[in-house]
């Protein structure tokens, strides 16, 4: 298995100490992506009603949330019972599940910092990246896009908003790096190069307890790339070989255990290779 | 009132009471046309699947469709290309079998992709690393190849085929089918590798995802022989089913039994490689993966017991029914080993659709189970209900079977 790898490596450091899992992160990931709420009833759809209701959003496996938080317990009593929350954006694989299936090209691992695209244009909604991705990271548009009355004036017009029947996912808020970019530019500063801070995703910006740190994990001079190295740091389903760029840290081994695939051994030569590209 | 149409010195029910079936059958497909309507008018929101199961009935029932369909190429190359002669008795229901099982599965897809009107982007975008891109491509290939293969049948319905133009086209078409049979033979190898191939690529799945032979993963190999191992005996299961239901003999048992040895030879190829497949399974890939045998389960719904359903019930027992002359060769326990086949093949497309994509692979995930509802059983209804219909006009109208008039003079 080939790792893609290039100059820039966008990432995240998850820290699942700091994560009270409020799920601020999901609701400014809602906002910055347009992501239309779930809303049972279709005004403009009368034949709806011939089939079945739209899901309403307490329908947890038809809602779009491209970052989840999800909780996780030690599996013990109180008074020994202990919770962590694990925030699950895109995990941007370095060897991804999802995009050498594609029969399209839809998605694809580029030298956008490594970012996993998907070109919802393109997209055919064959929906083999979901069942290829482990993260359940991939999002099906069940329906069409809808939002309630005046909701629709608060849209940002960085993003598309994407019609029913694609597949679509976290990109890092990659509109935000392309504005990054363009004031690089106007600054002087090389786009090449962004200094810290200067391109940060809604969901890091928005956390109230400083969980997520991002940054170029190539780059010495970003935070990230110090803390991924950190003994504490493990990446979801190492054994898998995927090579998210997406770490977590937690200093409870019971945390690591959970997120790290401990069953397994360590002969996994994509992992080694994924390891060895990262140093 | 149609028996001027009827193929030569053969004799058919009433037109009214064929009516009466061809409606009943007419009143599912309608369901099912609704249901489709409302599916491409609402979007596949309608249907049960959701974010975990993208992959469902639809796609399980595509699979196992182009396996039983596979009789098609498999009979064509036997018959055209290795020349067993034999086969030319049974070989224009194994066509009509694999367009109806081919055709249907396109229509299937239709409705299951989320963007039916970007479905060329399979030829436009394509992705030469995805399996799926290969499949798309054979597949509509393939289809193309069985509607060739069907023509000269309808052309040699008896009141068309007295135009000399369509006897003279019928005739030279049948003369060049071995160049079909092959070009047929070569596109279905590989698309139903592919289909086999695009799970055992899931690296990210450890129930489905198996290491390569070179650029294929062992999957490949095992749907090829999976789909040829039971489209043979599907094809006597149909021809059987007909006899059964017009009262009259279509095909000599020893065709059938023949069908039946080489189903049963591929059957037992076949598990010979998908025995040594799981236990490298178990004991290599899953370990590697950081996962146990056991976990790949769970309940009753998802439980062991498919896994040795597929294996042995369904496995093993008919392989060994087959090979045998003295089993192979009684009617009913030829038929029952048929039926075990096609039973265990649909299993194992079922696990690797639904099992695969339901186990949790994130240590904190947990189990989710599907089921699915109305709209996706009516339009797998329909296709089924196509299909007969297909047969219905086929078996009413054009000389499918060659040996008809003799068996039942």
């Amino acid at each position: 298995m080939q790792l893609k790898e290039f100059k820039i490596k966008w990432g995240m450091v998850v820290d699942i100490d700091k994560c009270t899992g409020c799920g601020a992160c999901m609701v400014s990931c809602q906002v910055e992506n347009n992501i239309a709420p779930m809303t049972a009833e279709d005004p403009h759809n009368n034949l709806q009603s011939m089939t079945t209701k739209r899901d309403d959003p307490s329908n947890k496996l038809r809602t779009l949330t491209w970052l989840n938080v999800y909780e996780l317990n030690n599996g013990e009593a109180f008074p020994n019972r202990d919770t962590a929350y694990l925030p699950r954006p895109c995990m941007q694989c370095g060897h991804p599940a999802c995009v050498p299936v594609c029969p399209v090209v839809a998605t694809e691992k580029n030298e956008e910092g490594g970012i996993v695209s998907q070109i919802y244009p393109r997209c055919i909604g064959c929906r083999y990246c979901m069942a290829a991705c482990p993260y359940h990271a991939r999002y099906f548009n069940w329906w069409d896009p809808l939002w309630p009355d005046g909701m629709d004036k608060t849209l940002s017009p960085d993003t598309s908003v994407r019609p029913r029947g694609v597949v679509e996912k976290c990109n890092f808020c990659h509109t935000r790096y392309l504005k990054a970019k363009d004031r690089a530019r106007e600054e002087g500063i090389d786009p090449m190069e962004l200094p810290e801070g200067y391109y940060v995703p809604a969901c890091v910006e928005v956390c109230p307890t400083g969980a997520i740190t991002f940054g170029d994990l190539n780059n010495p001079e970003h935070k990230v790339h110090e803390l991924s190295k950190n003994p504490n740091s493990f990446r979801l389903l190492e054994k898998l070989g995927l090579a998210p760029q997406v770490y977590y840290m937690s200093k409870r081994e019971w945390v690591r255990k959970q997120g790290d695939n401990h069953a397994a051994g360590d002969h996994n030569s994509a992992v080694k290779q994924a390891s060895q590209g990262h140093e | 009132m149609d028996s001027k149409l009827f193929p030569e010195g053969t004799t058919r029910c009433s037109f009214g009471q064929y009516l009466l079936w061809l409606g009943a059958v007419g009143a599912v497909l309608l369901w099912g046309v609704y249901a489709a309507f409302l599916i491409l008018y609402n979007g596949i929101g309608v249907t049960a699947m959701d974010n975990y199961f993208g992959f469902a009935l639809w796609i399980t029932f595509d699979l196992a469709v182009i396996a039983l369909g596979a009789g098609a190429f498999f009979s064509g190359f036997l018959k055209y290309i290795l020349k067993i002669k034999q086969l030319e008795k049974i070989i224009n229901l194994t066509v009509i079998v694999g367009f109806i099982c081919y055709s249907g599965a396109m229509l299937v897809l239709t409705m299951d992709i989320g963007q039916p009107g970007r479905a060329w982007f399979g030829y436009w975008h394509p992705n030469v690393h995805s399996m799926l891109t290969e499949v798309i491509f054979c597949i509509t290939c393939y289809c193309t190849v069985l509607i060739i293969e069907f023509v000269p049948l309808i052309l040699e319905q008896k009141q068309l085929n007295r135009n000399k133009f369509i006897h003279a086209l019928a005739h030279n078409m049948h003369v060049h089918m071995a160049l079909f049979a092959g070009l047929g033979t070569f596109l279905s190898t590989f698309h139903q590798g592919s289909l086999g191939g695009m799970y055992g690529v899931l690296i990210g799945r450890p129930y489905a995802y198996r290491d390569g032979f070179f650029i294929w993963p062992w999957t490949f190999f095992l749907f090829v022989l999976s789909a040829v191992a039971s489209g043979p005996v599907f094809t006597v299961l149909v021809c059987t089913a007909m006899e059964k239901i017009t009262g009259k003999k279509l095909v000599e048992f020893k065709v059938k039994a023949l069908m039946g040895k080489i189903a049963g030879s591929m059957l037992c190829l076949y598990l010979f490689f998908k025995y040594l497949d799981t236990w490298a399974w178990a004991t290599g890939v899953l370990p590697r993966m950081g996962f146990t045998f056991d976990q790949m389960f769970h309940g009753v719904i998802y439980g062991k017991w498919l896994f040795w359903s597929e294996l042995l019930v369904c496995g093993l027992l008919p392989a060994i029914m087959l090979i045998v002359p003295a089993i192979r060769n009684r009617p009913w326990l030829l038929y029952t080993a048929a039926i075990l086949d096609c039973t265990g093949i649909v299993i194992n497309r079922y696990v690797f659709t639904v099992q695969t994509i339901a186990l949790p692979v994130m240590p904190f995930d947990k189990w989710y189970t599907y089921a699915p509802n109305w709209a996706e059983i009516a339009t797998s209804a329909m296709i089924v209900a196509y299909g007969v219909m297909v047969l219905m006009l086929s078996y009413r109208y054009l000389p499918v079977f060659p040996q008809e008039r003799e068996l039942n003079s």
